[in-house]
């Protein structure tokens, strides 16, 4: 390594920088395991994921307390991606070729996620994902520790048409590929279940977007038909403080036109004042407020690390300490990082999440969670309203027509993420593996 | 739960016919609330139907406190009571006879429960049990409630109500609860009917029209010309305030795009500088309220109000100075090469938010509404919410003194004369660059003024500057470089021109429509709307 | 004021650039793929793509310097070239999968099959045809910036005015390209590419010879960049920066040159697109952020603008600072990055380049003053550090 550092070092200047630099501590590399943290750290991503890089530094820092891993301390390689998608390949690939992490946990929005996949499936490494996502996507290398929309939107609007009555709905997202494919499966879903489809209205809004007048005063008028009216917001995080504030200042209250979001939590909670806002719902797989022994420990420790008693907790962390776990897990019943190892070990794995349930790595790389549905509380809490039982995270939803047929499983016979179960085929990556 | 509700219901008429103010023993009264406590949502909803049965007006605090969510109970003996503080602080008192009750402590206290569905019984369960009451403000809040809900079971009591009713502002809130339950009730003669139309039709609003609308189905024969006549009528009025409503939305839009770019229109438009740091003084500006606020929530809770009239003045002058740093640190020594101005204030711009994340972490920061700048108002048809309000005025306000500084103060007339012609503002003893200080820190505490008001609309956080500093250059630019005029005309064409196409094209497209418009325009006018002439131009 | 004498000079060391460019393109792949692993002067498999990537940028920069640098055009929309050029690739790679999407779809992609799409929109027909897609990587950016520099240059929008309209350009295509209606993959973009030219794209071989592509491309662009600076046509635009109105007194048609030299540069800057996104593996809207095309002014700013090799130098240095900082310092490195940006300003004008022929200036200076004046050698020839 370092020879080819200092070769490389007579080419150019910059060059030296850039592989200098990051073979210092790969001196290291035998008396660590090495954990590559990808969350960016600037950029406007940065407002989510920061978070999740101190979620990471917080779990290593437990683990190796704990005596660390195979007897080895557990070392955080942390970099910024910079909310820059490009960046995220780039940084992926450096962590993964140059520093030699065993396994990474990062990326927050899909587009990074669609942006490093293919360098885990080149370079043959783990990615642990901790966010709420789209599904359609299985891969070989990639654990989705989210939510699935099986595990968050449907059981929302579930909860809503038998608990709240609601007939008419209102799906708010902003324009990206979540919202999007999330939105069509609803869509699909209640015209399934025999809503009208001009009791549905779909709006989309850029990114940022920070003007929310005409919108509300629209899904006021939407809503005052008569029939209960709810809002499905898959609104990304930093328009929903906007949202909220134009929501409860057009007084819209939670009792007359409920607002359920897939993506608000305790984090975009704590930037305005939710006293108007009380009752209107989020649907999580975790609340801080969910009052477990696991639970109540872990806001403890983390608040201690962080050394503020005011920080807290949401779902991706909740997402990332369940993976990192079950990544724990399964190196240690492998007895080593290596990746095909650790691949084969975790399917099946359990390890307690921090609603009192267990979650389940499945052949499909997605978990089992509990879904849970909590009303806004004026002091920015959740009170959990609904919590179901453990829903197995489906990569491939049954409300699309094209990935109804399609199965993913990574367990023997057969060992791929789209497996048509009409045709008995793998689609492309069985292809792509035999070349 | 239809069939729960309407068992409340049937328990309210029961308790309506009932003495007005039936009065429980103590003990049973105080049975009753402690049902609240214990057992799931659906317990608590019985509970609460069994109160309204008991047509006890002591009950009806209860129920407030708890619509709330500021009602509690004892852990260990499942008592429910009040407090004397929010969340569960202070003294703790009896909810009925409101004695001290000093045995319990306040950590043994936990929350009663509500959910949205809680909270709707609980609202039609108060105005109706206060629909008799002594006090007027109840009873109208009462009859507010009941035309909201408009549930035909609850006709008998209104009916009761109604007569007994004496002050006519009630009466009339009554009467038109009455029309539109007429309207909704499968059960009510044609005459009713029909003569609920017009008042129907006065109420007037989206509302009344919904009504009507869903009423044409169910309604005779007889009556369906009536009702097509009045949602006629209140179609068009509709029609006529939703461009009003439109045209609002955009003045307040472009109110915002105002605030935003003006400081911009200064520093880019009279100096030249091309600042790409001027998000980021918005941005300070708006962190300078977050402390203002923090500092004030902590020690003085009682000024909370006035938080953003402090806020003001110290975060003009934080940007102020700020704006004359850069300017005396970098921006002098680039005069000249305004272009290069964008690469130096470009990467101050960074290192600005990366600073600010370091301080304040990446987080979204809460800047609170005062109340006065909270909830909205009714203007005719027009819905109009009082933070926006404001932020109108404001803009207005930050406009004019910035129009009256430049034309009647010294310091004004000398940048009026520096951006005219330097060389010989110069030559007549001006110090050109003790004003080119004081004008890139009014254009940067200007900016930071912004941050004030638009901290009210929108999320603090690093990034706050960014969203801004695009939109700002378009106006400033479609307005035309050097005239403020320009960027107020600019700012309020683009916010009603997007106002007016968002609903068509959707918020997205209609953005695209924008942009694509400007490219044209500046085609059409080079030098955008309010092209400087004279000697000037020709850089 | 640039002189006869200065062009001269550029001219000889654009071939030396164009030379060392050349060998580049040799070198890197061979030392990649012929030595053993473990060699100590092999290149890892991981930094030929990421090389490859600085010289695309490079070469955008370039691109910009040419409008900017020589013509006074500040272009703030020129990351939109790119990433349309990029697209185009972008679209005949996404083609190139066939039957191994996901949803094993033989024509629809992936994205367009999950949001329903029952066939290909007409501007997907026949990207799956590598020729026909370099067509558009040329064509699309050329077109765009023939329609909006001939409607701009036309009415003389300029200075600021233009800068503007040209980041309204990019900032619609950016929200155009967020629209999933609009056909290309949305925020996520087009992506998970397998095959270039039926060649696996994560391949070694593959890599190096897009990166000696990328090489070549470069220097193609330096040689013609060169070509037309050094060309009546380019001492006009040079004027055209300078004095626009003179020129047009003297007889020019300054709109036709500006739009000469805006259609070469967004050409220039569309082929760097398509060599970057199979590069890097990803192509979606963010490359239109008005930020990214801001950032391409600044690396040109830093290597120094009016001359060849400057935003060369500064787009590779740029870069590889941003590459390094992320990774050593992922906390601090954006005021590495500002700080940079505004020393750069501050302190060097002229840019990199600037610095380095101040340094000459000054030795020649003092060599002028000597007794016996020595013939210059040792002329600190500047290396691009890639």
């Amino acid at each position: 390594m370092t020879g080819v550092n200092r070769a490389i070092a007579g080419l150019g200047l910059g060059v030296a920088m850039t592989t200098g630099a990051v073979a210092v501590p790969a001196f290291a590399q035998d008396e660590t395991i090495k954990v590559g943290v990808l969350h960016s750290l600037s950029g406007t991503m940065a407002i989510s994921e920061t978070t999740l890089k101190d979620t990471m530094l917080f779990l290593i820092d437990e683990q190796n307390k704990k005596g660390g891993l195979l007897g080895k301390q557990l070392e955080a390689v942390v970099v910024d991606p910079a909310s820059d998608w490009p960046l995220f390949a780039e940084k992926a690939r450096e962590l993964i070729e140059v520093n030699g992490v065993a396994a990474v946990f990062g990326c927050w929005t899909s587009s990074s996620r669609k942006s490093v996949l293919p360098v885990f499936e080149e370079l043959n490494s783990i990615l642990f994902y901790p966010v709420q996502y789209e599904g359609e996507e299985s891969q070989r290398n990639v654990f989705y520790t989210g939510a699935a929309p099986n595990q968050q939107a449907i059981p929302a609007v579930d909860y809503l048409m038998e608990n709240a009555g609601v007939e008419r709905w209102v799906l708010a997202g902003t324009d990206y590929v979540y919202p999007q494919t999330t939105n069509k499966i609803l869509e699909q879903y209640l015209l399934d279940h025999g809503v009208a489809a001009e009791d549905i209205m779909i709006n989309y809004t850029p990114f940022g977007h920070s003007d929310w007048q005409t919108i509300v005063s629209d899904i006021k008028a939407f809503g005052s038909t008569g029939k209960m009216t709810a809002v499905i917001s898959t609104i990304n995080g930093d328009a929903n403080v906007p949202f909220y504030k134009e929501l409860a200042n057009q007084g819209i209250k939670a009792e007359d036109i409920p607002v359920i979001a897939f993506s608000v939590g305790e984090e975009e909670l704590a930037g305005f004042d939710t006293t108007p806002l009380v009752g209107h719902l989020a649907a999580w797989n975790y609340f801080q407020s969910v009052d477990t022994p696991e639970n109540e420990a872990f806001i403890a420790a983390w608040q201690a690390f962080m050394g503020n008693p005011d920080k807290v907790t949401n779902d991706p962390m909740e997402a990332t300490v369940i993976g990192f776990n079950l990544w724990v897990q399964a190196v240690e019943k492998a007895g080593t990082t290596d990746t095909d190892a650790v691949l084969d070990a975790i399917i099946g794995l359990q390890t307690p999440n921090l609603t009192g349930g267990m979650a389940t790595m499945l052949p499909n790389h997605h978990i089992t969670k509990p879904v849970l549905i909590g009303e806004i509380q004026a002091d920015g809490q959740f009170e959990v309203v609904s919590e179901s039982d453990l829903v197995p995270g489906d990569a491939w939803s049954d409300f699309l027509p094209e990935s109804k047929l399609i199965e993913a499983d990574w367990t023997a016979p057969i060992a791929c993420g789209n497996y048509n179960t009409e045709t008995k085929m793998c689609g492309g990556s069985e292809v792509a593996a035999a070349q | 739960m239809t069939f729960i509700r309407y068992f409340i219901i049937t328990l309210m008429l029961l308790g309506a016919a009932l003495p007005a103010h039936a009065q429980l023993a103590d003990t049973e009264l105080a049975a009753l609330v402690d049902a609240l406590a214990p057992g799931s949502f659906k317990d608590r909803e019985a509970a609460i139907g069994n109160l309204v049965a008991s047509g006890d007006q002591r009950a009806v605090p209860v129920l407030e406190t708890l619509l709330e969510g500021e009602l509690y109970f004892d852990e260990a003996s499942g008592k429910v009571v009040f407090t004397s503080a929010p969340s569960g602080k202070g003294a703790i008192a009896d909810p009925i006879t409101g004695a001290d009750l000093p045995d319990l402590a306040e950590g043994g206290l936990e929350k009663v429960k509500v959910n949205n569905n809680l909270r709707r019984v609980l609202r039609t369960a108060i105005g109706q049990m206060t629909l008799l009451s002594p006090i007027r403000d109840m009873r109208l809040s009462a009859a507010q409630s009941i035309l909201r809900d408009a549930d035909p079971a609850q006709l008998d009591l209104l009916d009761t109500a109604l007569a007994a009713e004496a002050d006519p502002a009630i009466g009339r809130v009554m009467d038109q609860a009455r029309a539109v339950i007429m309207l909704k009730s499968p059960d009510a003669s044609v005459e009713d009917k029909a003569a609920a139309v017009p008042v129907v039709q006065a109420i007037g609003g989206r509302d009344a029209l919904n009504t009507l609308t869903a009423a044409l189905a169910t309604a005779p024969a007889e009556i369906q010309p009536a009702i097509n006549q009045a949602i006629e009528g209140l179609a068009r009025d509709r029609a006529a305030w939703d461009v009003a409503q439109n045209v609002w939305f955009g003045i307040s839009l472009g109110s915002v795009l105002l605030l935003a770019a003006i400081g911009l229109a200064i520093t880019f438009g009279v100096m030249g500088v091309i600042n790409m740091a001027h998000g980021e003084m918005v941005m300070l500006g708006a962190y300078t309220t977050f402390v203002v606020q923090e500092i004030i929530r902590q020690n003085y809770p009682g000024l909370f109000d006035w938080s953003l009239a402090i806020a003001l003045p110290l975060a003009f002058l934080v940007t102020g100075l700020v704006g004359v740093a850069i300017e005396r640190g970098i921006i002098r020594f680039l005069y000249g090469r305004p272009l290069e101005t964008l690469l130096a204030t470009w990467g101050l711009s960074l290192i600005i938010q990366q600073a600010v994340q370091r301080i304040f972490t990446a987080n979204i920061r809460e800047v609170g509404n005062p109340s006065w700048m909270s909830g909205s108002f009714e203007l005719g048809g027009l819905a109009i919410t009082w933070n926006r309000f404001y932020i109108v005025i404001f803009a207005a306000l930050v406009f004019a003194a910035l129009l009256l500084v430049l034309k009647y103060t010294a310091i004004g007339l000398h940048m009026r004369a520096v951006t005219q012609n330097r060389r010989m503002a110069s030559a007549m003893g001006i110090r050109t660059p003790l004003v080119d200080a004081m004008t890139f820190g009014l254009g940067s505490g200007i900016a930071g003024l912004a941050g004030v008001a638009l901290s009210q609309i929108g999320n603090v956080s690093p990034n706050l500057g960014q969203g801004y500093i695009i939109d700002s250059f378009m106006v400033v630019v479609f307005g035309g470089v050097g005239n403020l005029w320009g960027t107020f005309v600019g700012a309020l064409t683009l916010g009603i021109a997007n106002k007016f196409i968002e609903p068509y094209a959707g918020a997205v497209l209609g953005k695209i429509i924008i942009l694509v418009l400007i490219i044209l325009f500046i085609q059409r006018r080079p030098r955008g709307l309010f092209a400087l002439k004279g000697r000037s131009v020709e850089a | 004021m640039i002189t006869q004498a200065l062009f001269r000079a550029l001219d000889r060391k654009a071939i030396w650039l164009v030379a060392i460019l050349l060998l580049v393109a040799i070198a890197v792949p061979a030392s990649n793929l012929l030595l053993p692993d473990g060699n100590p002067l092999r290149l890892p498999n991981y930094a030929v793509p990421l090389f490859g990537k600085y010289l695309t940028y490079a070469m955008l920069a370039l691109a910009l310097d040419l409008v900017w640098g020589y013509c006074g055009i500040l272009s703030l929309g020129h990351g939109a070239f790119f990433a349309i050029g990029g697209y185009a690739m972008g679209m005949y790679l996404m083609r190139q999968i066939g039957t191994r999407g996901v949803y094993a779809n033989p024509t629809l992609p992936d994205f367009m099959v999950f949001l329903n799409w029952k066939e290909l929109p007409w501007y997907w027909l026949g990207m799956d045809n590598f020729w026909f897609a370099m067509v558009m990587v040329v064509l699309v950016p050329g077109l765009l910036a023939f329609v909006f520099g001939f409607l701009a240059f036309r009415s003389r929008v300029t200075g600021v005015y233009l800068s503007i309209i040209t980041q309204a350009m990019t900032y619609a295509l950016l929200l155009a390209f967020f629209r999933n209606d609009m056909g290309f993959g949305g925020n996520n973009g087009l992506t998970d590419f397998k095959d270039i030219l039926g060649q696996s794209i994560s391949a070694p071989a593959t890599r190096a010879a897009l990166f000696a592509a990328s090489a070549i491309a470069l220097a193609l662009a330096v040689l013609a960049c060169s070509l037309i600076v050094n060309s009546k046509l380019g001492k006009v635009m040079v004027a055209v920066r300078d004095a626009e109105s003179r020129t047009r007194f003297l007889g020019y048609r300054v709109e036709y040159v500006k739009l000469f030299a805006f259609v070469v540069s967004a050409i220039i800057a569309g082929i760097a697109g398509a060599l970057y996104v199979p590069q890097v593996g990803i192509i979606n809207p963010s490359e239109f952020e008005p930020a990214n095309s801001i950032e391409v002014v600044i690396w040109t700013a830093v290597g120094g603008r009016g001359t060849i090799i400057g935003p060369i130098i500064g787009g590779i240095l740029v870069n590889v600072g941003k590459s390094y900082f992320t990774g050593a310092f992922p906390e601090y490195w954006l005021f590495a990055l500002g700080a940079l940006f505004v020393v750069t300003t501050l302190f060097l004008p002229k840019g990199i380049v600037g610095l380095i022929g101040q340094y000459r200036a000054a030795t020649t200076r003092r060599e002028q003053h000597a007794p016996t004046p020595r013939t210059v050698d040792a002329e600190p020839q500047p290396r691009p550090a890639e």
